[in-house]
């Protein structure tokens, strides 16, 4: 029988192996972004937590207004501020436990901060003394990466490594907005669905990726529903509720933790200031759609329910004031002293067992400092004023002529 | 002396017994790529491996080469000892992100808080008749990478030493494997497999007083057969083979050349911005008062990769090498 012979009898089946693999409807749960704070979930919530909540966002603003007057003077290279975002920078760290892992793009320096990092470590790469200025095994804080979305990929691995070994380790991943359109961004989700990594993807959609508003970033009706082509769930929330970003990381957490795979949390929230002190945001942005979210500011939305609900007088905040202006002063004090530097640092770490090649140029770097050194001396003035401190004896170094 | 059975054994059997090796000494080594799991690799390198130890330790990974390598790095921040395979040398260029700003620099942005033990096997080269981005030659770009360490092997015995030296460094090293040497068969005894400590180290493949070859990887073989095929023209050549090009051991190749007094450096990655320009210029401001002639080099053309039914046109063979070294200046010796 031909198959024109066949025709009549043809019925549409469906290819022969083909099956959904999940139900995308329940992987979006929000229909708005999930709030908190001024809805009935607030009375449930643990006052103590919303008590920290309530410091740390006061502590945060602070960081990012000392961070931002500190690039003024010329004592950071660069700062990209956080300001309005403190809600999802804080409750990213405050939502994990000590053995888990938080994985921080340039701009959450305050999660990293919040997380216990000292706030001179976390501010060397925006300094310029060096790249990390932190061990990120002590709290468990990978280096704030600058290539946009490329921590996300390390996260997914870290996790899936603590899985093998049988570990109870969640990794957090921050990413903003313009992440989600880059290639790494999508290959991490995809892995980590794959392997069911136990890891929590944050994005803070801050409406800019330095000028470009994510309109032109994406087509996707939110970020969120991006879960569902890669088979996880995504959540909604308000991001500047920090209560409701705690309470949806929280769960996506236990999720993870419990076995469940990753999750996808967009946090709308609002980048109140520039992209950084080098950046005009004038020039794509009206005035009125930031006073707009002035208005939904996250301390604000946490201080009216705290003292709606008695959990806060005026006392609270100033106390909370004043431990925030204390950590300010003590930020500011340290970091207008200078870091110290010893340019044989540039080759110490290059490997764990440097090429010739490299301790030919160490040798080389040596004889220079040297040579400024004898330079130095011979200067009555400068007697008093090595180049460098504290850094190893150069003085073994091969013998140069000092110019 | 008792004598070992010797048997031979390809280039692709000692690497797979050397991941083998990795895995059954050391729990924390992982091998991940496209493939190499039930197919046992397109080379079928891992051919067997996924078996013997499972799937969480040998991982067929979804089809994203940034992936792959990017979620390495943050198995070896949790302390694994990831073997990565790049299918082929122009499948590994979407890792180049993770690779250059991540794997190169990790350790020493972190001062050295946070080395990455990752050991990136990358099939490379051309000559076995492969379609478009199958051949490519992709070393200059890893070498001019500070933070990695970049080697390849021209022998079985290499191949087994240079992969078991990777994976046991805290460095991360990209192990360039040139795939027309996969099917080369020599005695090897896997009984008692050496590895290649420390890399960096050259090693004189034929020894010879009239001029230095200078090599690696799929070269090297020509390069030997260039070698004989000189003697009719009464030249004596020497071939070095690097196997490491990330560290570079200056020491034997400037050894050699003083030696020689003459020198061609031979490899199918294009010349210019090539790996054979970095090595002349070492040559020379080493060895510039033993040389009688230029440094010269024989590369493959400045040209994307040909066509298969092209590429014996462009690949460096035992002519071109013969005719460099007919351009030495011997005349200057009478």
């Amino acid at each position: 029988m031909t198959v024109m012979e066949q025709r009549g009898a043809y019925r549409p089946t469906p290819p022969p192996a083909w099956q959904p693999r999940t139900d995308p409807a329940p992987l979006l749960p929000d229909a708005l972004p999930h709030r908190v704070l001024g809805t009935a979930a607030a009375d449930r919530a643990d006052p103590d937590l919303l008590r920290r909540l309530y410091a740390e966002l006061v502590r945060g603003r602070r960081y990012n207004a000392q961070a931002t007057a500190l690039t003024k003077q010329g004592r950071l290279a660069v700062y990209p501020s956080s300001t309005g975002q403190e809600a999802c920078e804080v409750a990213a760290a405050l939502v994990l436990e000590e053995r888990d892992w938080l994985f921080p793009s340039y701009r959450d320096t305050l999660s990293a901060v919040a997380r216990g990092l000292d706030p001179v470590q976390a501010l060397t790469l925006l300094r310029g003394d060096w790249h990390t200025g932190y061990d990120p095994n002590e709290h468990r804080v990978a280096p704030l990466c600058t290539p946009l979305a490329t921590q996300l990929p390390h996260a997914v691995g870290l996790a899936h490594a603590a899985r093998l070994k049988g570990d109870d380790v969640v990794a957090l991943a921050l990413v903003g907005d313009g992440g989600t359109s880059e290639g790494d961004f999508h290959e991490a989700l995809n892995f980590a669905a794959v392997w069911r990594a136990p890891v929590v993807f944050l994005v803070q959609n801050n409406g800019f990726a330095i000028s470009v508003p994510l309109a032109k970033q994406t087509a996707a009706p939110s970020l969120a529903h991006k879960a569902v082509g890669y088979g996880m769930p995504g959540r909604l929330v308000d991001g500047n509720d920090a209560a409701a970003v705690h309470e949806v990381l929280g769960e996506a957490i236990a999720h993870a933790r419990a076995g469940g795979g990753p999750t996808l949390v967009e946090a709308v929230t609002y980048r109140m200031e520039a992209h950084t002190n080098a950046d005009d945001d004038k020039r794509y942005r009206a005035d009125a759609e930031v006073e707009a979210w002035r208005a939904h500011d996250p301390i604000a939305l946490l201080e009216r329910e705290l003292t709606e609900r008695g959990l806060l007088d005026e006392d609270g905040i100033r106390a909370v004031r004043e431990d925030a202006e204390a950590m300010a002063a003590d930020l500011r004090e340290r970091m207008n002293q200078d870091p110290v530097l010893d340019p044989m640092d540039l080759f110490a770490h290059v490997y764990a067992r440097p090429t010739t090649q490299l301790q030919e140029q160490e040798a080389q770097l040596r004889a220079e400092l040297d040579a400024e050194i004898r330079h130095h001396e011979d200067e009555p003035d400068h007697r008093d004023e090595p180049d460098h401190r504290d850094g190893p004896d150069h003085r073994d170094g091969p013998e140069v002529n000092a110019r | 002396m008792t004598t070992v059975a010797v048997k031979p054994a390809t280039m692709a059997q000692a690497l797979g017994r050397a991941l083998r090796d990795a895995l059954a000494e050391d729990p924390t080594v992982h091998v991940m790529g496209e493939d190499v799991g039930a197919l046992g690799g397109v080379f079928r390198v891992t051919d067997g491996l996924a078996k013997e130890f499972g799937e969480d330790r040998v991982t067929d990974t979804a089809l994203a080469e940034a992936g792959i390598l990017g979620t390495a790095v943050g198995m070896a921040m949790y302390g694994l000892r990831p073997v990565v395979e790049m299918q082929f040398d122009a499948f590994a260029y979407p890792a180049f992100e993770q690779l250059i700003s991540h794997v190169a620099k990790m350790r020493n942005r972190t001062r050295g808080a946070t080395p990455l033990p990752i050991t990136v096997r990358v099939p490379y080269g051309g000559g076995i008749g492969g379609v478009e981005h199958h051949s490519d030659s992709s070393e200059a770009y890893y070498m001019a990478t500070p933070g990695l360490h970049v080697v390849t092997p021209a022998t079985v015995a290499d191949a087994y030493g240079l992969l078991r030296a990777a994976i046991a460094s805290d460095d991360p090293v990209v192990v360039l494997e040139p795939k027309r040497l996969y099917w080369s068969k020599d005695s090897w005894n896997p009984d008692e497999p050496q590895a290649v400590e420390p890399i960096g180290r050259a090693v004189v493949r034929r020894r010879g007083r009239s001029a230095t070859l200078i090599t690696y990887g799929p070269s090297v073989p020509v390069c030997l057969e260039a070698a004989e095929a000189a003697r009719a023209e009464g030249w004596d050549l020497e071939v070095v083979d690097l196997r490491s090009l990330v560290p570079f051991d200056d020491e034997t190749v400037a050894a050699s050349v003083r030696r020689t007094g003459r020198a061609v450096v031979v490899h199918e990655s294009g010349g210019f911005g090539g790996p054979g320009g970095e090595i002349a210029a070492r040559v020379t401001e080493r060895c510039f008062h033993h040389l009688e002639a230029p440094v010269l080099r024989v590369a493959g053309f400045d040209i994307p990769y040909p066509p298969p039914m092209l590429e014996r046109h462009h690949l460096p063979g035992v002519d071109r090498i013969l005719d460099a070294v007919a351009r030495l200046q011997w005349e200057a010796q009478s």
